[in-house]
This record gives structure tokens, C-alpha cells and sequence, in this order.
């Protein structure tokens, strides 16, 4: 899939679990979104991404992606 | 006047707790309080002859035919506007009142032709039971002949005016007025001059009319009167279902002769619509057998060939081999299905069961995707259910209404006139939209506050709303901390009460002065019961789930749910949108929204359906597109959904579409896309199989089989006849045996049977032993998820924004007259009142661009051009233009973006940045548009 179109559907994700206070507990939050909503393939792409540097992503997107097993 | 008689009490039922003992005719009578003597007798078996009164209107007390006589009052009073008494003695026959009555129908009489066997109403004309009740066979008065030779109103497609056979009754002005509340009718002269006038003399069609029927149905003659009754003759019996249109679900009755529709009425017992339809529901139905329809199957090897028409097994077979094949060569997950929003329960539970238990992957979805599905998502996360909290009826005990992002009298007509009689009793209105919407002003109902907000600043207004609901003291904080989270509350609490929330700091955001939103918030607070109702125009944009939580955040706050008069209503766009959510058609969840990784449920169906059940959330509608265009994702069942019209960002969806290598459209006409299918399985409209379609107020109906499907195979069997091809035979002799089997694995539906539904009409799910009858209001007492939860709103402003080449913000939405894509619409006479997208604008942006009304103009995005024609309104402010998209020639969807909802993928239809430019030539406009989307799809070309 076109990876900078899961980026930016990341980054809303994270835009959104921002609003969270502690950090720790919107990455996570992130986390459980993606895998809850996002098919496996899409999942294995954009942890893919994050581990190539993950252009693009916001900072708590990446963290949130980060926490994909 | 009914083609086929029922029993008509004459007034309406009064709701009084108490009763009264009266006696008529000897016959001791008991009814509730405020009853009318009518009514009491002809419930006491004493009917009283009638020509003004019917019980779907108040009484009126003008025809002065149902003179009754009662002990110790003097002269004859109308039974229709006295109300019994305790020991009241009525008596309704006597030489008197004989006499008294034969003349009054002698008046009428005079002023009526008598040629009754030529007229349609001939056997079922009240005017004909009057005088046949009073012996009259002729008048002793010289014929008053004013209304004869006035040429007939023929001008409405589906009824006409005769005002030679009208007796100035006022049942149709009472019904536009009470039922419809149009208030489009009016007598107009006096004596023989008066007439029944639709606006100011104007024809039916011209007029302020909706074409709702109400009148048609009213008409105690043949003066109004359908042309098919008048065509086709009497129907012989009539078949309750459900209208296939809207959210509202309304409860109709089909008229049938010998398998045609002759006409459709609103089913006096319905729950959800109380007698009444719209001018779809009501009159446009003519499409369920136009000749458009696709009767055979056909399939053909590439997009580009001709069809080839088939047997059912040759294209069933063919399309499930070719499923098979592409899952060989590329994985299991390379294919899935859609469920259909148009389709029953019975049918979308059938299909995501194929795509999981028969493809064994969880590659379902389902239109809802482009609609509710942040409802969905938002409602499930605050409240902890995926659906609206009230019954329609609920909205009569409601003091404030605020409407957000919904049009009720365009896309839910029949909730809407029941929202006007409640604002017409008095309840204050709050409208959140970017147009001012009919609702903001019309007869006898003003808008306490339009929040003319500007598209893509939901989420700051509610905050705003929230913000002074907090900073004011006016939220019910015993409510809050006894029915949510207390750690939610008080989190919430401090993030909302910020002053970047406050309505001053987001007025430059939103374009709402702030004093009118704390204008709106304090009436909102006050109540005491205040009830939101909400449309596509909270979903539809990237933050569509954030704003559902706002509003629920909201409702909690000011302890608005858990109770009649109040809660949390989405209006949900299609028929079954509810139902096909209900049904487990996203990919994540089962039915009754339980996620597939749950091992419990997932083992309850691999148990039931004796398979093994894939455990990771499929692809979303969107995902599928993407997934195709990288060569992953290569077969698609759709049934009953047009993605090409109806999905944003069409050159992206038709690219995808065009990089698949089986794709099966059901579907009733060849739609769009059916342009990019291989293989094409006629569907069956609503009035050619069993099921239940469950609306917007979580209400299960019958939809009942009125004819033979005209392809010989109902939805629902050609899905069983596909998993059997796929080797997964189902096993179903009637829908009823699916919904038992819903019942069986859904714990919301437990307790749904037909024989329940044929017995009580409808069910409010959840249906179950603690509720074995429904469930009206949600939420009472606690919450399903327990306690609710309050969730931060943040607003995120959409990267969708006006910029010096797209100046202008395009939204969209539906007009009364046509419906989503236009696929029924476009094949009835509705065309009469709307045959094209227009493109609205207001008449300042219009000025600056040299644009006129009715002007064809350009409408340029990021990503497409389209050409329409202008209508310059002040409905929409200075920098919004709206359209709608139910013509394909238009191609809206051309220009709207792949922005979607952070949490659900919902498209961000509400919000696209445009240019719009007057077109000198259209022809090489939209050439030149054409050109360009061909560009983008071969760039586009997928890999594989």
C-alpha cells in the first residue's frame, strides 16, 4: 500500500490520542488503535517504516508504532 | 380515502390515564379521558356518520354530519369535538338526526356528480358511505356546479386534484398542516367559491407541496386521488413491510392486484413513521420494476468486454472459481465483500458470513464505512453501544433540540414532521450546520440559535458548547459522577474548561460569534430534557468520531440520556444502515460489535459454523482500494453498493476497481460500478423477499415479499447459492431460519423471532430475557458500558483547507426528491421536482466569479474537475459552496479527497477545498476534466 498514505492515517490516529496527558498512555493508546483497526499487512508495513526511521510519522505516532509486536 | 377500508374511530385516541363510563345507545362505554363521543362509539360498535373527521387529524367539528344527541344539553351537538363526560347518555340514531343528517348530505350532494360507478373512489368514497348511510340518492337543492368544468391539477406525477369531486372537507389542508406540517395547503373563497389551494394558486407541482400524500390519504373523495389507483384499479389486499429508503424505517402498506403494486401507504400502526411517509417512501417506488433492472446474469473475462449474458449457476460458478483461483495464486486475504445498507439483516449477515466462514478472511466491510461508522466507533467508546439512545417518539417529551449536521426534512422527512409538531408545541430548536437548512426558519418554526459554523470546525464548536456548559456551572455534576467515571469526569472536566475551548477563542475558527454560542449552550443546559439529532454532517470529515464523542461528552455532561425527551440520535442515511452494522459487516467485529480477537466469541461462531475463524481485523472499504492498487487485494463481492458514484476521490476508486481480477457486482441496474465488474448478479428490491431492516432508532421490521423476485433468486439465495459454489453450503429455507440463527449468536438480539415481530410489529433491539419486548430508551439506570466515559476532544484542524487557488469549502449532502446515489430515485417521476446536481453559492462569491443563476460552472479540487450548474442561495454563507451527488453525469465525487476519519476511515465528504469558475465552454471543460482523471488513473496503474 502507499506508505505515505499510512503515515498520514497514523499521524491522525496520534493527532487525536494526543490530547492524552501522559505520554506513555497515548503511544499505547496508538498501539491498541492500530492493531484493533488496521489489518495485518498494513500493521507489518508502517512498523516496517518505523524501523527504516519512519519519515514522516510524528513523534507519537512512531512511538505508538513502535509498540507493534 | 383508502382503497382498502380499516376501521376509522374518527378521532384520534386520547392518552389520559384516567377513564370515564359513559352510555350510548343504551350501551354502557369506558374510554380514557378526553376521548371524543365519536370515537367512544365507534369503539362502542355505534359508528356515527362522518365526512370532516378521520382519526388521523384532529377534530373539526365543520361537515356537522356526526350530530349526536346528548341527555340534558340542548341541540346536537358534534360528536367529533365533544368529549365524553362521566354518566354522559349519547344517543346517535333518531328520527331527528336522521333528518338533520340526509340534509346535510343533500348540501353536499348538490355540489358533488353523482356518477359514482365511472369514479375510482366508486365503493370506498366516504361521501358515497354518508349518503348511502342516510338514504340519499339524490338532492332536493339546485346543484351548486361552481367547481364543475375547472380542469383538473394534474401537474404532481403520482396524484391528482379534481376540484369538481372535492367537498372542501379541510382533511388535506388539516393533514399538510398536523400530519405533514408543510402547511402548504389552504382554502381559498368562500360558499360554492371555496377551493382547496397549494400555495397561492398555484399547481400541486409548483408549490410549496412535498408530494408527501398525507392530503391523497386524507381525501374522504376522489378528489385527491393517485394516478396508479386511477390506472390500475382497486387493489385486491395489502402487504405490511418496510420502506427501502431512509434511516426512518417507515412501516408501509403495498396495495397489491395480482402481484403490481397499485400504490404504497404508511401503515397506520407503524412505530416509527405513526401513519405518515414521504413523497420516496409514499410514491417512488416505480424503480423496483423499471426497465432498466438486470434480469440475467452476465459475466465477461476483462472490463473491457462486452457482457455475456449467463444461466445463475454459470456465473455463480464463475465467480466463485475465480475467487478460489485468486486466493491460490495470491492469499487467502486477497479477497472480500461488501454488505449493502439496502440490503436485510438477513441478507448482510449472510454476506459477511461467506466472506468469513466461506473465504475464511475478515475481509468484510461495509457502506456504513462512508457514513456512521465514527457513530459507531464514538457512541461504542462513550456509551458503550454502537447505536442511537432514543425511540423517534422520544422527541415529543424533548424541551431543546439541537440539530447538528443533518437536513430532517430533506433526508428524514418523516422524522421531521414529527420534530416541527414537537417545535411547533413549543420546544426550543439549536442548529449546528454550515447552510441554513430549512429547519432554521420556517412556518411557525424559528431557530433559537443557528450556529453557522464554518466546514471542518464541529469538534471546536462542541468543545465551545462544552467549554461554557463547564466554565458556567451548568453541568449536572451529581449525574456525571454517579453515571461516568469519576477519573474521566474530572480529566475531562479541566481539559474542557481551558480557555482555548472557550467560544471567544475558537469564534475566528469557527466563524460563530461567541456570544451566540453560550446563547446556545445555556438553552441546551436549561432543558430540562434537551435531545441531539445528528446527521452525516458530524461523521463525514476527519474528525467524525472526536465530534461523536464531543457530542456524547456533551449529553453526559448535562445528564441528557437515560430517559424519554433526551439522548444521542444519529440519523442514520440509508435504510439499514443500523442492521448492516449490527450484522458484523466491519471487518473487525462480529455481530453485535464484538471484536474477532475476542477467542470467546470468535469461538461461539467457529462452533456454530463449524470453521476455523481468522483472528486479525480485514480491510476497511478504503484499505481494499489501496491494497489493490499495490496488486494485493484482487476480488471483491459488492452487493447493492455503487462505489464509484457514492465513494470520494473517484479516479482513485475506479483505478483500484480497474487493477482487480474478479469483481462481482449484485446489484439491481448496472450502476457505475458494475463498469468494473466481471461478473453481474441481478439483486432484488425490497418488495421481492423476506427480511427485517432495523432503522435509526435500533427498531427491527418486517420487510415481507410482495412479488416474485424478477431475476428468480432473492438476495439472500443468491449469497447461499455462491458460499455452496465456494463449498460452504448454507442451509436456509426462509430468512426467518437466518434470523434465528442471528439470535442464537448475537446477545442483542436473543430474544428476536418473526413470529415476535408479526406480534408486536416491531422490536427495539437489545431484544433479549431482560428485555424480551425491546428496548425504547437505552441507557436507563447505567450505562451498557457501565459507566460512561468522557474522552478529551481536542480540536485538529482537517489538512482540507481554502487556500488562494481553492478558495472556497465545498460540502454536500441530499436533496428531498432523490436519494444517495440516485439509483431508485432517478428511475421514478421524482425527476419531475430534481433532475440534476446544482451546485449552491452564495450570490457574493457568485458576483466576484461573473457567475448567474443557473449558470454552468467549473468546480476544481486537488484531486478532480467537475461541471455543474449554479443555484446562488444564501442558504450556504460567503465561502461555502454545496452540491449534492445523487447524478453520476456530475461526478461530485470526482473532486472530493481521500481525507478520512482518524478513527474509522469515514471519508471527509463534508469538507473539500474548491475553485469555482463560470464555464463558457462546457463541452471542452469537461473534456478536459476527463482528460485529466484519465491521466491520474494510468498513473495510477497498478503493480502485479
Amino acid at each position: 500500500m502507499d506508505v505515505q498514505r499510512l503515515v498520514a492515517m497514523a499521524n491522525d490516529i496520534a493527532a487525536f490520542f494526543a490530547a492524552e496527558p501522559d505520554p506513555a498512555a497515548a503511544a499505547e493508546q496508538v498501539a491498541i488503535h492500530l492493531k484493533k483497526f488496521w489489518e495485518p499487512r498494513m500493521r507489518e508495513q508502517i512498523r516496517r517504516h518505523a524501523q527504516a526511521g519512519g519519515a514522516g510519522l510524528s513523534a507519537l505516532a512512531l512511538q505508538g508504532v513502535k509498540r507493534l509486536a | 380515502m383508502y382503497a382498502i377500508d380499516h376501521s376509522d374511530l374518527g378521532t384520534p385516541p386520547a392518552t389520559s390515564a384516567e377513564s370515564v363510563t359513559l352510555e350510548i345507545d343504551g350501551s354502557t362505554v369506558t374510554v380514557p379521558a378526553g376521548t371524543s363521543v365519536m370515537r367512544a362509539a365507534a369503539l362502542a360498535g355505534a359508528a356515527i356518520p362522518k365526512l370532516c373527521a378521520t382519526d388521523s387529524l384532529k377534530a373539526f367539528g365543520s361537515c356537522r354530519l356526526c350530530l349526536v344527541e346528548i341527555e340534558g344539553r340542548k341541540g346536537f351537538p358534534a360528536s367529533c369535538t365533544t368529549q365524553v363526560a362521566p354518566g354522559m347518555k349519547v344517543r346517535t340514531q333518531s328520527p331527528r338526526l336522521e333528518g338533520l343528517r340526509r340534509g346535510v348530505v343533500e348540501l353536499y350532494v348538490s355540489d358533488h356528480p353523482l356518477d359514482c360507478d365511472g369514479c375510482p373512489a366508486n365503493g370506498h368514497c366516504e361521501l358515497q358511505d354518508a349518503a348511502a348511510a342516510t338514504g340519499v340518492t339524490r338532492s332536493r337543492y339546485a346543484p351548486g356546479a361552481t367547481q364543475r368544468g375547472v380542469t383538473p391539477d394534474v401537474s404532481n406525477p403520482y396524484f391528482d386534484f379534481n376540484p369538481d369531486l372535492c367537498i372542501v372537507c379541510s382533511r388535506c389542508v388539516r393533514a399538510c398542516d398536523e400530519i405533514q406540517g408543510t402547511l402548504a395547503l389552504t382554502i381559498e373563497g368562500r360558499g360554492f367559491h371555496s377551493r382547496v389551494s397549494a400555495s397561492e394558486h398555484q399547481p400541486f407541482l409548483a408549490s410549496e407541496c412535498v408530494s408527501c400524500g398525507a392530503c391523497v390519504e386524507a381525501c374522504p373523495t376522489a378528489a385527491l386521488i393517485e394516478k396508479t389507483l386511477v390506472t390500475l384499479g382497486a387493489p385486491a389486499k395489502a402487504v405490511a413491510t418496510t420502506c427501502g429508503y431512509c434511516g426512518v424505517g417507515c412501516s408501509l402498506e403495498a396495495e397489491v392486484k395480482d402481484s403490481t403494486v397499485v400504490r404504497m401507504v404508511p401503515n397506520r400502526a407503524g412505530h416509527a413513521n405513526q401513519g405518515h411517509a414521504c413523497v420516496k417512501g409514499r410514491f417512488a417506488w416505480g424503480y423496483a420494476t423499471h426497465k432498466d433492472r438486470v434480469l440475467k446474469p452476465m459475466i465477461r473475462e476483462r472490463i473491457t468486454d462486452p457482457w455475456r449474458e449467463v444461466g445463475w449457476d454459470e456465473a455463480i460458478g464463475h465467480a466463485a472459481r475465480e475467487f478460489r483461483r485468486i486466493q491460490q495464486k495470491y492469499g487467502r486475504n486477497a479477497v472480500g465483500g461488501i454488505t449493502s445498507s439496502r440490503c436485510t439483516n438477513e441478507e448482510t449477515f449472510l454476506v459477511q458470513k461467506l466472506v468469513r466462514a466461506a473465504l475464511l478472511t475478515n475481509n468484510v466491510d461495509t457502506c456504513a464505512r462512508v457514513c456512521h461508522s465514527p457513530t459507531g466507533y464514538g457512541l461504542k467508546h462513550t456509551l458503550g453501544e454502537s447505536a442511537g439512545t432514543q425511540a423517534f417518539t422520544s422527541v415529543m417529551k424533548a424541551d431543546v433540540v439541537m440539530v447538528i449536521g443533518a437536513n430532517p426534512t430533506d433526508g428524514h422527512p418523516v422524522f421531521a414532521s414529527q420534530l416541527k409538531r414537537r417545535l411547533r408545541q413549543g420546544a426550543k430548536l439549536i442548529v449546528v450546520d454550515p447552510r441554513a437548512i430549512d429547519l432554521v426558519k420556517t412556518p411557525h418554526i424559528e431557530a433559537a440559535a443557528h450556529l453557522q459554523l464554518r466546514p471542518g470546525t464541529n469538534v471546536a464548536v462542541i468543545n465551545a458548547l462544552a467549554h461554557v456548559v463547564v466554565t458556567e456551572g451548568l453541568a449536572k455534576e451529581e449525574y456525571a459522577l454517579a453515571r461516568c467515571e469519576p477519573d474521566s469526569w474530572r480529566q475531562w472536566k479541566e481539559f474542557i474548561a481551558d480557555a482555548r475551548h472557550s467560544p471567544e477563542a475558537t469564534e475566528s475558527v469557527t466563524g460563530v460569534p461567541a456570544a451566540r454560542v453560550r446563547e446556545a449552550a445555556r438553552l441546551y443546559a436549561a432543558g430540562p430534557n434537551s435531545a441531539i439529532y445528528y446527521g452525516l454532517g458530524v461523521t463525514e470529515h476527519s474528525q467524525g468520531t472526536t465530534m461523536v464523542m464531543g457530542i456524547a461528552n456533551l449529553a453526559m455532561a448535562t445528564g441528557n440520556l437515560g430517559r424519554e425527551g433526551v439522548g444521542v440520535n444519529p440519523l442514520r442515511g440509508q435504510n439499514n444502515v443500523q442492521g448492516s452494522c449490527d450484522m458484523g459487516s466491519f471487518p473487525h467485529e462480529f455481530s453485535g460489535y464484538r471484536h474477532v480477537s475476542d477467542a470467546a466469541t470468535r469461538g461461539l461462531f467457529e462452533s456454530a459454523w463449524d470453521v476455523t475463524l481468522a483472528d486479525e481485523p480485514g480491510l476497511r472499504i478504503p484499505n481494499m482500494f489501496e491494497a489493490a492498487l499495490d496488486g494485493s487485494f484482487k476480488g471483491m463481492y459488492i452487493q447493492g453498493e455503487d462505489f464509484v458514484q457514492s465513494d470520494p476521490n473517484t479516479h482513485h476508486v475506479a483505478a483500484a476497481l480497474s487493477a482487480m481480477e474478479c469483481v462481482v457486482v449484485q446489484d439491481l441496474f448496472l450502476i457505475e460500478t458494475a463498469r468494473y465488474a466481471h461478473v453481474l448478479l441481478p439483486g432484488s428490491s425490497f418488495l421481492e423477499k423476506d427480511g427485517t431492516f432495523t432503522n435509526a432508532e435500533r427498531r427491527i421490521s418486517r420487510v415481507r415479499k410482495v412479488m416474485e423476485p424478477l431475476a428468480g433468486l432473492a438476495d439472500w439465495e443468491v449469497t447461499m447459492r455462491l458460499a455452496e459454489a465456494l463449498g460452504y453450503p448454507m442451509r436456509y429455507s426462509h430468512p426467518s431460519e437466518i434470523m434465528d440463527e442471528i439470535a442464537r449468536l448475537t446477545p442483542t438480539f436473543r430474544g428476536v423471532t418473526y413470529e415476535k415481530l408479526d406480534r408486536l410489529g416491531s422490536i427495539q433491539w437489545p431484544c433479549n430475557d431482560a428485555a424480551p419486548e425491546g428496548t425504547p430508551t437505552m441507557h436507563v439506570g447505567n450505562f451498557v458500558r457501565g459507566k460512561g466515559r468522557f474522552y478529551r476532544t481536542e480540536y485538529v484542524a482537517t489538512s482540507e483547507r481554502s487556500t488562494s487557488r481553492y478558495p472556497l469549502l465545498l460540502t454536500t449532502g441530499r436533496v428531498l426528491f432523490q436519494y444517495n446515489v440516485g439509483t431508485q430515485t432517478r428511475r421514478t417521476k421524482n425527476l419531475a421536482w430534481q433532475k440534476e446536481d446544482r451546485l449552491e453559492i452564495h450570490p457574493d462569491d457568485a458576483e466576484t466569479r461573473g457567475i448567474r443563476d443557473g449558470d454552468l460552472v467549473g468546480v476544481a479540487s486537488r484531486a478532480g474537475e467537475i461541471v455543474v450548474r449554479a443555484t446562488l442561495t444564501r442558504r450556504v454563507a460567503r465561502g461555502v459552496v454545496y452540491t449534492t451527488f445523487h447524478f453520476p453525469e456530475s461526478g461530485v465525487n470526482l473532486v472530493t479527497t481521500e481525507n478520512s476519519d482518524w478513527a474509522t476511515n469515514c471519508p471527509e465528504y463534508k469538507v473539500t477545498a474548491v475553485e469555482v469558475v463560470k464555464v463558457a465552454q462546457p463541452e471542452s471543460w469537461r473534456a478536459r476534466a476527463q482528460a485529466e482523471r484519465d491521466a491520474r488513473a494510468a498513473r495510477a496503474t497498478p503493480v502485479g
